[in-house]
């Protein structure tokens, strides 16, 4: 047994070190650098304590569910290990509203982690995440679990082909064909639901339908508009979209349910950079390069939450707000 | 390594033989392999830019970075599974009939479900009891209880294993059931569960890809959003292959290397647990590398 | 649970998938594997090489790696199958590499005065190998092969990635769609213990019945 002692100390050591590593297990800490042209540097705010707002500032580093395989939305790029995207650039502008500072390195205060479709209620749920923004569409049943605040940017499920495929021109045209879509998603309940003759085949992620797409095991792909963009960008002259959008897919920033403080504060946030034109320079530098032409944002809804601790709320407030970029606390809307 | 049972040399007939199959299998093998190449050099997934971007030192850190949350979960894993399956082989062997009944339960249940059913309960199912834990401790929660099972049956059988007359003749002595049991038996049984640890953690390794399921950003997990982002799935799939094989090989050669070392060193017969698959193969090469018929225990 | 009772048909029809995709892989692998362990220990060298090169890359490779490959990979060679036969052959293939180290173990077992036996009233080395060594070369690897079967039972679990639905992926669709995961999870775990534990039952029968009486 003599023999064996260094490799029990060897043992010890890689635990130690394992252990140590374990918790900050970090897939987003990332080198601050080249982010948004800089804006005037945000002054710190203050925040009633107890709320969400001022725990993140306590604790330093918000964590952000975001998607890591979404061109123009959420994709996470090898080269410079960052997350970059639209999803990603409204989070960074969330972020700002609560640790101020220059967009340059507000990076340095955001964890992200990977949030695919099936987790993004549960890692709310649990806390492993502080907040979503991670093409997340808001509809009545995820209301049952988590919040939302937004919405901040209006998908509509279309239809992706091959190039030549005239065949397909929109969603009834997918009766009695082969579809692709992901688990569990929304569009996939969609097409469920409008279309039961499709021939619908399900993966985890939608580069997979893309890759099946691609071998003509399927014949089109199905889901938000802005996904499917982002793939036809990465691979051009392959594919098209249909263009016949047949929902509305409002996105938004899942957040705790009931809390409404939290909540509140994005909503407010979202306006302001709606007003001050950041939102649409963030919209202009991921999805625009797609050739989506910047749109109009759409008004964030101020709904009644059904969870705890749910204070009633006035009608969605007005377009228009006045920027306060100092102090963004949390009150009532008149 | 020719045939071990077959008795005799070969004769002419027998040398004529082997040497034309051995040319028409060489034959038929290297064709398959050059229709396979030259098909995928025509699908354009041979082309140069589809391969570039593996030789970016940046993507190669991406990459290792995810071979580094792998291992590191596994061997964490590896550890919490050791404790456990130590606690369980022992319970096993108890006197006391909950106690027994109770490790055989646990056992059982985890080894009859599928890992990854275990860790969507760890990731998905615990949080609704409070329980908040980072995405990496879920994954090893799963592994570990899962190993634990496994390590516990694997022990179970290496203790088992140990010439009866160790533990009489501890008897004899005057020694308690535990005291052999722990100044004895453990002891002894304890160098012939080294190779079994090493593989199944080539199984650990292997297992830690389904952490991608809830959110583990580990290397196959990166492998797939490198593919996806150059557009190049194939030759991802295939780099994070190779890096599997070359970590999981190495460890199965030291697994083995260390069976029979400790067949030969210590006359010990392998281990056999039934349904731990790299266990089997590694005992079936130990026994292969010593030349043949080597028992099996248990 | 009543998440489970009111969705019993999807999972009974979850297990049943679960089992065929498992039996037909099972099947396969044993064919596979067998030839695969006569390669290993035959005379000729290049089918020597490849039954080793196929063991050692195909098990150190994780399960999902090997899914996606099939099903990404493949069609590239120009091999594209449905995803339910894309998921078969590579859990056989998979298996296969457990079966055939397991068969080769067997073999190994069988003491070498058979084999010379064989030899001695003039059998060729296929011969041996099929008429007198792997009959009980088989036999005494019942136990393992069955333990191989059952964690093929697990395995097959991962067949949803490449869109092959099965039990977890059921337990999967109800928990998400009720919102009631434990329960959906609970439910899986009892119908795969259902799978196990009978098949564990079923491998000690068989080794019984087959073990060769010295």
């Amino acid at each position: 047994m003599r023999r064996y002692r260094w490799l029990g100390a060897v043992l010890a050591v890689v635990a130690m070190t394992a252990a140590a590593c374990g918790e900050g297990d970090d897939d987003g800490t990332v080198s601050p650098g080249g982010g948004q042209s800089s804006d005037t540097t945000l002054a710190r705010p203050t925040f009633p304590g107890g709320t969400t707002m001022a725990n993140l500032q306590s604790r330093g580093r918000i964590v952000v569910g975001v998607k890591y395989d979404q061109p123009g939305l959420g994709q996470r790029n090898p080269t410079n290990n960052r997350v970059e995207g639209f999803d990603v650039e409204i989070a960074k502008l969330i972020a700002l509203g609560i640790f101020g500072g220059s967009p340059n390195d507000i990076e340095s205060k955001i964890e992200f982690r990977e949030a695919t479709t099936p987790n993004r209620e549960v890692f709310i749920e649990n806390g492993t995440v502080d907040m979503v923004v991670a093409t997340y569409t808001i509809n009545d049943a995820r209301k049952q679990r988590i919040d939302f605040a937004g919405p901040y940017y209006i998908a509509g499920q279309d239809i992706m082909v091959k190039r030549d495929n005239n065949r397909i021109r929109g969603v009834n045209d997918l009766a009695g064909t082969k579809t692709c879509s992901v688990r569990n998603s929304t569009p996939a309940r969609n097409i469920q639901e409008r279309v039961p003759q499709a021939d619908l085949t399900l993966f985890d992620q939608y580069s997979d339908c893309v890759q099946a797409l691609r071998d003509g095991r399927v014949e089109s792909v199905t889901t938000d508009n802005s996904i499917l963009l982002g793939f036809v960008a990465a691979s051009p002259n392959e594919f098209k979209i249909v263009g016949n959008k047949f929902t509305d897919e409002p996105y938004g920033i899942g957040v705790r349910r009931g809390d409404d403080a939290f909540r509140n504060f994005i909503n407010d946030r979202l306006e302001a950079i709606y007003a001050s034109g950041e939102w649409a320079r963030a919209f202009e530098a991921t999805l625009g390069r797609l050739g989506i032409p910047v749109p109009t944002p759409p008004r964030v809804d101020r709904y009644t939450s059904g969870g705890a601790g749910a204070t009633t709320t006035t009608a969605p407030g007005g377009a228009t707000t006045t920027t306060t970029v100092a102090a963004t606390t949390s009150t009532t809307r008149a | 390594m020719t045939a071990p049972f077959l008795g005799d040399a070969l004769g002419p007939r027998g040398r004529r033989t082997t040497r034309i199959v051995s040319v028409l299998s060489a034959l038929v093998i290297a064709g398959f392999v050059a229709v396979a190449i030259s098909r995928l050099g025509d699908r354009g997934q041979l082309d140069e830019s589809r391969w570039e971007p593996f030789t970016d030192p940046s993507v190669q850190r991406f990459l290792l970075e995810g071979l580094r949350a792998t291992v590191e979960v596994a061997v964490v894993s590896m550890i919490g599974a050791i404790v456990i399956g130590a606690l369980m082989a022992l319970a096993r062997l108890s006197r006391t009939p909950p106690v027994r009944w109770l490790a055989t339960t646990y056992v059982e249940f985890f080894r009859g479900v599928p890992l990854i059913l275990l860790i969507f309960f760890s990731a998905f199912g615990l949080p609704s009891y409070g329980v908040d834990l980072s995405v990496f401790w879920y994954l090893a929660l799963g592994l570990i209880i899962y190993n634990g099972a496994v390590l516990g049956e694997i022990f179970r059988a290496g203790i088992l294993s140990l010439d009866r007359g160790q533990s009489e003749a501890a008897y004899s002595l005057g020694l308690t059931y535990w005291q052999s049991m722990l100044l004895v038996v453990i002891p002894q049984a304890a160098r012939r569960m080294i190779p079994a640890i090493v593989s199944q953690l080539v199984t650990l390794l292997k297992d830690t890809s389904l952490g991608a399921a809830i959110g583990y950003f580990e290397l196959l997990r990166r492998a797939r959003v490198t593919g996806e982002f150059y557009v190049n799935p194939l030759q991802a799939l295939f780099v994070a292959a190779v890096m599997y094989i070359i970590v999981n090989f190495a460890l199965s050669r030291l697994a083995r290397w260390l069976e029979v070392r400790q067949r030969r060193r210590f006359g010990a017969g392998s281990i056999s647990v039934t349904g731990v698959e790299d266990l089997a193969v590694v005992g079936a090469q130990a026994q292969a590398a010593m030349g043949g018929a080597g028992g099996t225990a248990t | 649970m009543s998440v489970v009772f009111d969705n019993l048909d999807v999972f009974l029809e979850g297990m049943r998938r679960t089992l065929e995709l498992s039996v037909l892989s099972f099947a396969i692998a044993m064919v596979l594997g067998t030839i695969v362990a006569g390669f290993r220990v035959s005379p000729v060298p290049p089918l020597r090489w490849a039954g080793t090169t196929y063991v050692e890359l195909v098990r150190n490779t994780p399960l999902l790696v090997l899914m996606f490959i099939m099903v990404f990979g493949f069609p590239s060679i120009g091999l594209t199958y449905s995803y339910y036969v894309s998921a078969i052959i590579v859990l056989s293939a998979y298996t296969g590499t457990f079966v055939s180290e397991t068969v080769r173990s067997g073999i190994n077992a069988v003491s070498t005065g058979q084999a010379e036996a064989a030899r001695a009233i003039g059998l060729t080395f296929p011969q041996t190998l099929s008429l007198v060594v792997m009959p009980q070369a088989l036999r005494t690897v019942v136990a393992p092969l069955g333990g191989i079967f059952i964690a093929l039972l697990k395995n097959s679990s991962l067949a949803v990635a490449i869109n092959v639905p099965e039990l977890t992926s059921a337990a999967e669709d109800i928990g998400t769609a009720t919102a009631s995961f434990i329960p959906a999870y609970l439910g899986a775990a009892a119908a795969y213990l259902m799978l196990t534990v009978p098949s564990g039952f079923a491998v000690a029968w068989i080794e019984r019945k087959v073990a060769i009486k010295r």
